[in-house]
Formats: structure tokens, sequence, C-alpha cells
């Protein structure tokens, strides 16, 4: 299917999930979604005879400053060989996104990741702990606004 | 405030709960640690076994001792060109085959085509990084089952790979060679020579690694039927590379989604077929990373015979500014799946890199593979992996 046909799917189905889509001029068409409804979209887009989206290629945490974070999924099926991209947007302050582990288990490590470095946390994800960072690191390194600490344990962290 | 003394009766009736494991633990369970230190997690990794005797219930890995934050220093890079010595650290066995992911990614975003000479000898030499990641692979997989000798054959072939690397650009383990929009110079006048008589060299060598270690009687009652992967959930795992083709499913990027001029050469892509035990054990994996060197071979044969001459720079500024785009590419390293996800805001440094490492996401796999394994079993689970502990944390 061609992301059109896709979106066009997607919107008849949850016409309050889908926000809006940038599909031409752009060199990997994307749908904007609602961050709390991800999970039945996912799954509609993995056992939807026409989708079949069985893998998910990457699961990014992305800051684009000024309060707003944001989740980019990568789509893929391996059977239809289509491609696409979903982006669910959430604010820094109230960083609530629905997990998808439960449809790919791919994203039980990427959402640890994402949480870790944005603190975008994922309700219904089973097991959400820091993944690359200690467990007792404060902050969300990759968030643009962040400060690297002076020390960690007692020892110096900037070098 | 201190607890008050408790019996032993009563401490013990307490339930003990590991982070990461669903439930309380049952009575006659137990948590063996495994790593940092240990040799066969081939790096620092850390496993704990919650083990039931010699049988494993669960494992939660925990990764992160090799964080160096390549995604945070990319953001603060100066210019995109900067990233490549990076991105060669990611996985530093195989650094060709990271340097043209990226790169392939920056001339997708940059809309550039680069001259044909360039694309094959990106090829040859992503396809030698392959060899050389395949041959420490194996070796140190046949060592960590017990078997010492393939491991001084593999690193004595490796060296013959480097020795071409060296030629090439200085370097034997960490290249900076591929740049946007080409390479940083061209090869040497007896590159095609060498390459040329390191394929006839290693043709055999290949057999001879076959009657070593493959099939070796102890070697395959170590890996076949141990830590089956079926092929829907190692999709749904989204593995990729060498375990997900030893689980029997066909999917090699550089046929399926095919990047530079892979569609131009004729080559195989080898499946698991369960020869010795069940599709998607130990040995189906072990046996196509040898079936992939075979081709890489022919692959570079044919690379070689096509060289074409001509410019190995095409012009692009010193200084690259993209304009505000993002841009998802994977391209088939010899671990799997590297996706590299660029978002560029219009300035010259880049505003979020983001890289989906192969390894990272097979190692996810491993608790799948190893629940209902012997301890031993865990070891051999894991070498089959071949996971690189730089690209796991990065």
């Amino acid at each position: 299917m061609i992301p059109q046909e896709i979106h066009s799917a997607l919107q008849q189905k949850f016409p309050d999930a889908v926000l809006d889509a940038k599909l031409d001029g752009v060199i990997d068409p994307f749908i904007k979604i609602v961050p709390h409804r991800i999970k039945d979209i996912a799954l509609f887009l993995r056992d939807d005879e026409r989708m079949l989206f069985d893998s998910l290629m990457c699961l990014s945490g992305i800051d684009y400053t000024g309060g707003k974070l944001g989740v980019v999924y990568h789509l893929n099926s391996t059977k239809w060989n289509h491609k696409i991209v979903l982006k669910a947007e959430v604010t820094a302050d109230n960083a609530h996104c629905q997990s998808v582990e439960a449809v790919w288990k791919t994203a039980n490590w990427h959402e640890r990741e994402a949480f870790d470095m944005y603190g975008v946390v994922f309700d219904g994800h089973p097991d959400l702990r820091r993944i690359l960072m200690p467990d007792d690191w404060d902050g969300y390194p990759l968030r643009k606004d962040y400060q690297v600490p002076e020390y960690y344990h007692g020892m110096k962290v900037p070098y | 405030m201190h607890e008050t003394v408790k019996t032993v009766e009563e401490v013990s009736r307490r339930p003990v709960t590991v982070p990461g494991f669903g439930r309380p633990l049952m009575n006659h369970e137990m948590v063996v640690n495994m790593g940092p230190q240990h040799p066969s997690t081939h790096g620092v990794l850390r496993l704990e076994l919650i083990v039931d005797g010699e049988i494993v219930v669960d494992v939660i890995p925990h990764i992160g001792y090799l964080h160096r934050c390549f995604e945070k220093h990319c953001e603060h890079m100066a210019n995109y060109q900067q990233v490549i010595p990076y991105a060669d650290r990611i996985d530093y066995v195989a650094a060709m085959s990271n340097e043209f992911g990226y790169v392939v990614a920056m001339e997708k975003l940059l809309k550039i085509k680069v001259p044909e000479r360039v694309e094959y000898i990106r090829v040859i030499m992503a396809e030698l990084s392959r060899i050389v990641s395949h041959l420490i692979a194996i070796g140190t997989y046949g060592m960590d089952i017990g078997a010492f000798t393939p491991f001084l054959y593999c690193m004595r072939d490796r060296e013959h790979v480097l020795d071409v690397f060296e030629e090439t650009c200085g370097a034997r383990l960490l290249y900076n060679y591929m740049w946007v929009g080409g390479l940083s110079h061209d090869v040497t006048p007896n590159f095609s020579e060498k390459v040329k008589k390191f394929c006839k060299y290693f043709r055999p060598n290949i057999k001879e690694l076959n009657d070593l270690l493959s099939y070796n009687k102890i070697f395959i009652k170590r890996t076949a039927n141990v830590g089956v992967l079926p092929g829907d959930v190692a999709i749904n795992y989204g593995v990729s590379g060498p375990i997900l083709r030893g689980s029997g499913v066909k999917w090699d990027l550089r046929k399926n989604d095919s990047y530079s001029v892979y569609d131009k050469l004729d080559f195989e892509i080898p499946v698991g077929k369960g020869l010795k035990g069940t599709v998607g054990d130990c040995w189906d994996r072990y046996m196509v990373r040898v079936h992939e060197m075979e081709q890489s071979v022919n692959i570079m044969e044919q690379a070689i015979d096509r060289l074409p001459a001509g410019e190995v720079q095409s012009a692009i500024p010193k200084r690259i500014r993209p304009e505000a785009a993002e841009v998802y590419v994977r391209t088939e390293t010899p671990k799997g799946d590297l996706g590299f996800y660029i978002v560029s805001d219009g300035t010259a440094s880049p505003f979020r890199i983001k890289v989906r490492p192969p390894c990272f996401v097979n190692l996810s796999a491993l608790p799948a593979m190893c629940r209902g394994a012997m301890i031993a079993d865990v070891v051999a689970i894991l070498g089959s992996i071949d996971i690189v502990l730089g690209e796991v944390d990065r």
C-alpha cells in the first residue's frame, strides 16, 4: 500500500486519533497520531490484512525543544514490503505515551531507552527501568535543556 | 531507622523480588550473576540468571556499561562529517559497515549520488568487513564452547583483511575512510590484486573451518537444538541479520531493500534449514555466518571485476548544510539491520541522530531463547547472537 492509502484507512478507522500527515515532498512520509491511542492503532496496523506491519524497525525519542517531546515509530511490513512512519507528540511536563510492547516485542528495550534518555513514560510497559544510564542517574540526558551534573557519587562528570 | 531483629524463619519467608522479573522468586529458585567481567559475555554485559537447579527460568540482561553517549556527542558536532569517526566506534569489529550505513543515510538526506567507483569500493570494503566480523564471531564462538584452535585459524585469516585495510587507509581497526559524498582517498594501485589474492586464498579456508569446527561432533552436540528461536517470534522481536536468517526467514536488506550497487551483484541469501536439529537453533545461526562469508567472497570477486575508473570524491561543499528534513535508512551490517534516523534542522550540525543498533535488538531476544535451557547453554546461545557491546551500549 502507498502511504496515502494507509493514511486514509487509518483516518477511517480512527477518526479521532489521527491528527495530520505529511505524505508528499518528504523522504519518509509520516502520520501524526494521538499518543494515548497508539496501541490500538499499532494493533490494527499489525493485524489488518492489507497492512501487516509485523516489524517495528525503530522507535526513537526526540526533543523538539520548547517543551515538546516526540516518539517516532518506523514500521515495516516484511510481507508487503511497505513502510510508514508514525509520530506522537507529548509535552515535557506530562510526557505520557501508550506502550506498544504488547504489539511488537522490539519496543520493550526501545521504549526503555526513550524513557531513559527523554523521560517519556510509556503507560502499560511491563518493566520500565533505565537501560543505558545507571538506575540512580538524575535527569534525562538527551533533552536539549539537560545540564550535565557536576558530580556523580563523588566522581567528576564533565571531563 | 533500624528494623527489629527477625528470626531466620521470618526472614526466609519474606518474598524476594528481582527488578525485571515479573513475580517474586519461589523457594526453589535462585539468582546467579554472570558478568560484567565474564569471558563468555564478549565484553561488559551482566546477566542475572534466575535458575531452578540447572534450568534457566529467566534471564535479565543489564547493559550500559560501555555507554559512550554517541547520540549526545553527535548533537554537539560542528558538522556532519565529524560523526564518521564516532560511527566507526559503534561496532568496532566491523567499522567499515557502520560508516557505510551513515554515509548512505546522509547521501539520501542530501539527495546526492556518488560516483560508481565509490559505490563499488564501498561494497568491497563492507564485504571485507563482514568477513572480519564473522571470523571473530566464529572464532570466539568456538572458544566459548571449548574449541580453542579455530580461533587461531580465524585470527590468521582476519590478519590478511586487516592488511588490505591498512594499505588502503592506514588504520587497521577504525578507519574514517568513507566520507559523505565519497571516500577520504582512492585505493592503492595494487588494491584489486590484493583483494583477488585474498579471495583465492580464503575460499579453501572456509572448507578447512567446516572440517575443523562446523561439522565437529562435539560442537554439533553443544549447538544443535539449543536456543531455538522460531521465525515469527524473531520478526516480532525485531531481530535481524544471521539470527533472523538462522530462523529460516529469508530477509537481507542487500536484496530486500537494496542500497548502493548490491542490486547489480549476484549472490544468495543463506538461511537456516535445521540440518543438524531444529530451524533457528544455535548451529543454524552459526552456519548462516559461514555461508555468508562464501557469498561475500562471491560479491567481492564480481565487484573487483566491475570496478570502474574515476573520481572518488563527488563535488559537495566542505561544510554540509542539509535542508530541514529527516531520514531513516537501514543497511545490512554483519550483525543485522543498522538503522540511522537523522533529523536535520537546516544548520550545519545534526539536530538528532538515533542509531538503531542490530546487537541491541538481537540481545533483547536473549531471554526468549534462554528460557528452559541449561546454564551452560546460555553461553552457547549468547555466543551465537554475536554481540558487540560497543554497539549495544553506544
